[in-house]
């Protein structure tokens, strides 16, 4: 497709997050022009994680990322708990191999995406903080509407290609129609505090050495029954908590967000994490939740989509991911993007290599794997009874009351038939995680 | 650790406020209409959202943490919602 007026830039990326950060850094790599808009004061100052990064692939954009970035904690230590109002039954992984080689990090997000910027501006990278982009530039073209660049305030910025990375509510995206508003069992809202607390206290509390960090993931009376869960995350010196919930379940069940997470903050079993620590910030962001069935089309003419404004998250029930899966739509987005430049054809199907190499590639393939995890994680259950049902059962086995033992099967049989849970729900929802997880 | 109430804990972040743009605007008759104030004031944790004692629903912009949960509760045409201007906002030191 012939392109009239002269861009300003090869590229503009709106937004630097991970995924904007990465998109721009491997552009300029190759010697392409790239402008990254950022709405912030500076790069990082509106980016907010639960905390955990899988930083393997990232580490293969940047090798010095492990040395160089502003990491937290190094995890070795994963927790996954349902956890009940008196009681909680959960696992409790610890693995020094996750160390060596380094597996998953912990990290905040004002920093990393600061130093991402960095490198980003080191690669020739032309970046402009405290601009907010108003709308994209369309051109009507020979296959429809076309991308040609994007407005904020007064000026006008033309590019051969505008990559959208701004984000869960991705504005740019919605107003070109690749994305719609979102189901709201897609999404979740997430309200997080960071504590800080001195770093021996933190490493004894989790059974840490030097930068060994942890993870712990909860569901259950933590969020009081809705969709979604609690974190306890290590940083060095501070401890990222918070909660993540469903906006269907949360607004059907007629809860508040800050009622649930000062809930979560006092129960017992998460507030000794805490004791004596400071809170020194308190933040909120939505995360997508609906996996594979929430990304739609990714391109267009002109145009790309990535991370969070893709709609790439992924809960497989043990990991929460999102950015490492920003880095893998970048890597493939910047690798669609250079063959499209170099064929001077940006068109949707010029474009459409992006597509191609995020599914070919681990992350893709993952994103199909857990296709049916959302639906699974649907299920009321999993929040409600569950943890008191696995609890009874280990109470039965555990609270030697001086009565005649049972066997474990009879023990479990028992504490099912108490529970609200019904034996077909139980095997219905046991075949259902194991295909979906 | 002293559970800190939302102000107190809002108050620990750095926000530079835009006195000349609310980036928040609330159509109370559709808010009266469609009952969606509560969901409004259910699902922000910055308590940006109160409902006063006539049932209209007031802003308090200058606290928003910019997650966009209220946008995507709200019923059709109730919420107009968009970021604020460039530098503007809550700047997070953390992340």
């Amino acid at each position: 497709m012939p392109e009239t007026a002269e861009p300003d830039f090869e590229v503009i990326v709106v937004g630097a997050g991970i995924a904007g950060c990465v998109t721009a850094y491997q552009l300029a790599r190759q010697g392409r022009s790239v402008a990254l808009i950022e709405r912030g004061e500076s790069p990082g100052s509106k980016n907010l994680s639960g905390g955990v990064l899988y930083a393997r692939g990232i580490q293969n954009v940047l090798p010095g990322f492990l040395d160089e970035a502003p990491l937290e904690r190094r995890i070795t230590r994963n927790c996954v708990t349902f956890l009940n109002a008196e009681s909680s039954v959960g696992i409790d992984y610890k693995d020094t191999r996750l160390a060596d080689p380094v597996n998953a990090v912990t990290v905040l997000r004002a920093k990393l995406d600061a130093w991402l910027a960095q490198k980003c501006e080191e690669a020739g990278v032309f970046i402009m903080p405290s601009v907010r982009v108003d709308r994209v530039l369309t051109e009507d073209g020979a296959t429809g509407k076309r991308v040609v660049g994007v407005q904020a305030g007064a000026d006008e910025m033309r590019a051969r290609v505008v990559v959208a990375a701004d984000g869960v509510n991705s504005f740019i995206a919605r107003e070109v129609g690749l994305r719609a508003k979102e189901p709201l069992n897609h999404l979740a809202t997430s309200a997080k505090c960071v504590v800080s607390l001195p770093r021996e206290t933190i490493e004894a509390r989790f059974n840490l050495v030097g930068d060994e960090g942890a993870a712990i993931a909860v569901v259950g009376d933590c969020t009081e029954g809705v969709g979604g869960g609690g974190f306890v995350y290590t940083n060095i010196d501070s401890i990222s908590v918070g909660v993540v919930l469903r906006l269907d379940d949360l607004t059907a069940k007629k809860k508040g967000v800050t009622e649930i997470f000062d809930h979560f903050l006092a129960h017992r079993f998460i507030a000794p994490y805490l004791e004596g620590g400071e809170v020194v910030e308190y933040g909120c962001h939505l995360v997508a939740e609906g996996g594979l069935n929430m990304i739609g089309e990714i391109a267009m003419d002109g145009m790309v989509v990535v991370g969070d404004a893709a709609g790439l998250t992924l809960n497989t029930g043990l990991t929460l991911r999102g950015m490492d899966l920003a880095v893998a739509s970048a890597v493939a987005a910047a690798e669609g993007i250079l063959s499209a430049l170099e064929r001077n054809d940006t068109s949707r199907s010029g474009l459409a290599g992006y597509r191609e190499r995020f599914f070919a590639s681990y992350a893709g393939k993952d994103m199909k794997t857990y296709a049916k995890a959302p639906a699974f994680l649907e299920i009321d259950r999993l929040y409600t009874h569950y943890g008191e049902l696995f609890a009874n059962v280990l109470y039965g086995a555990f609270n030697l009351d001086t009565e005649p033992r049972r066997h474990l099967l009879s023990v479990a049989r028992k504490a099912l038939m108490q529970s609200p849970v019904k034996m077909r729900q139980l095997i219905s929802d046991g075949i259902a995680g194991a295909r979906a997880l | 650790m002293r559970p800190l109430s939302v102000p107190e804990r809002l108050a620990k972040n750095r926000f530079n406020l835009d006195e000349q743009e609310c980036h928040i605007e609330v159509d109370q008759k559709i808010v009266k209409a469609t009952g969606t104030g509560r969901d409004l004031v259910a699902c922000c944790a910055a308590h940006v959202y109160t409902e006063e004692p006539d049932g209209t629903i007031s802003v308090e912009y200058a606290a928003c943490l910019e997650c966009g949960a209220c946008l995507a509760v709200a019923a059709p045409g109730a919420l107009k919602w968009h970021y604020p201007r460039g530098g503007f906002g809550v700047q997070f030191r953390e992340g």
